[in-house]
């Protein structure tokens, strides 16, 4: 599977399977075997690597421009490195041709997160990303927060590993859902979302609800183009989980303390909660709300509205 | 976390670079990778190790290169280097650190033949 895309087991509803898709345009090199046992050991790229790369066009998307035993002849015959791509040497790095390329490894899903974000900011619509554990009660906030906001034109897309339960569960509530599974994955890439933006084509100056995979570690890397995260913890999860997994707190511009109707019950100490917070991310904003009893609903309803009202007011000059 | 994501990038970034530069092979892939970038190495130099098989990278010597974590002390409003994430600020002893740097996974340089 390519994890990076999701391609292969990732599905967007209404998609089937993501590969193949319009902007699909990072080649995928999965799927085919490049075990085809012709023997050749973990050395082999010095000097006579090029013998061995026949093998490999087999249309995957790296094959077919192999031709590079007419350019790079093999070692030391191409020492010149200011003609070469890397214009640098570097102690240690000899022989060979080094290629400076000072890329970021997820320089794919930041260029997919990018487009997101241009499209986004074309519509005006404010897109928030919802990360949490499991269990956090993101669906049931999300529900009741569609509810509140009455008719406001809104659309969400639903992470998850396996199944629509969550899309079904949004769609009660009559609002535009879809349901991404990831498969394998641990969270949505900026990938998948772009396609279930092409599918759910949000309104102008409406709100984008991604509800990414429950999972406080990797989703913090991934920009998927959203305007801010928003991290959810229930009071049943403990006032140390932002300090076990700073990044996703760190990541995230806004955090709701949710279920803060069970705090008494769990004998959790919302300031705590708090501290931790501020302490991974001193810059923070902070909500105490419950999805059940509607506490705290209408300062999050608030912030919600300013971001969308700050994302669709036409850019002010300077 | 997610090392093997992050091996599909590598290996992406190395056949974009195989199609602009036509190389035969890397034979030594240098990643930096900020202390706070919530990159397991074990599991990368792994996830690699599987991810490159077949690739014009198989076999090569990866080599990761530590970047340090920087934060911005909300107490004093000095830049700091920081080891741990929980650290409290060197110069001031205060807890609110909001990190500003270390987070990085680049692909720095590959030797290539």
């Amino acid at each position: 599977m390519c994890t990076v895309c999701g391609c292969g087991t990732a599905s967007v509803e209404g998609h089937g399977q993501a590969q193949g898709h319009a902007h699909h345009h990072h080649d995928h090199d999965h799927g085919h075997d490049h075990d085809h046992g012709h023997g050749h050991s973990h050395g082999h790229g010095h000097g006579h690597g090029h013998d061995h790369h026949h093998g490999h066009d087999h249309g995957c998307g790296c094959g077919g421009h192999h031709h590079h035993h007419d350019r790079a002849p093999g070692a030391g015959a191409d020492v010149h490195y200011g003609t070469g791509a890397a214009g640098t040497s570097v102690p240690g790095m000899s022989q060979s041709r080094l290629i400076e390329v000072e890329t970021a490894i997820l320089s794919k899903n930041d260029e997919f997160a990018r487009q997101n974000r241009r499209l986004l900011g074309v519509l005006g619509a404010f897109a928030v990303n919802l990360v949490s554990s499991p269990g956090s009660g993101k669906t049931t906030l999300l529900c009741r927060t569609i509810r509140d906001l009455h008719d406001a034109p809104l659309a969400v897309i639903e992470g998850d590993q396996q199944t629509a339960l969550d899309a079904e569960r949004i769609r009660a509530t009559g609002a535009r859902a879809l349901q991404v599974n990831t498969g394998k994955g641990c969270h949505l890439d900026a990938h998948m979302v772009g396609h279930a933006i092409d599918s759910l084509r949000p309104r102008p100056e409406s709100l984008l609800f991604i509800e990414n995979v429950g999972n406080l570690v990797c989703p913090a890397a991934f920009d998927l183009g959203e305007d801010a995260k928003v991290a959810i913890l229930s009071v049943t999860e403990g006032e140390d989980k932002p300090l076990k997994y700073p990044d996703m707190f760190t990541a995230a511009k806004l955090a709701l303390i949710n279920k803060v109707d069970l705090a008494s019950a769990c004998d959790a100490d919302l300031d705590a909660y708090e501290a931790a917070l501020r302490r991974v991310n001193p810059a923070i904003e902070i909500l105490r709300v419950s999805a059940r009893t509607g506490e705290g609903m209408a300062q999050w309803l608030d912030w919600l509205r300013a971001g969308l009202a700050a994302k669709a007011r036409p850019q002010a000059a300077e | 976390m997610h090392e093997m994501s992050l091996a599909e990038g590598v290996r992406g970034v190395i056949e974009d670079q195989q199609r602009r530069h036509g190389f035969a092979a890397v034979t030594r892939l240098r990643l930096e990778i900020g202390r706070f970038a919530g990159v397991e190495k074990p599991a990368l130099d792994f996830a690699l190790e599987v991810v490159l098989r077949g690739s014009v990278a198989e076999g090569a010597v990866v080599e990761m290169i530590d970047l340090p974590g920087q934060a911005l002390c909300f107490d004093c409003m000095g830049r700091v280097e920081i080891d741990d994430r929980l650290a409290p600020c060197p110069d001031c002893g205060g807890g609110r650190l909001m990190p500003e740097g270390g987070d990085e996974m680049r692909i720095k340089d590959m030797e290539v033949a």
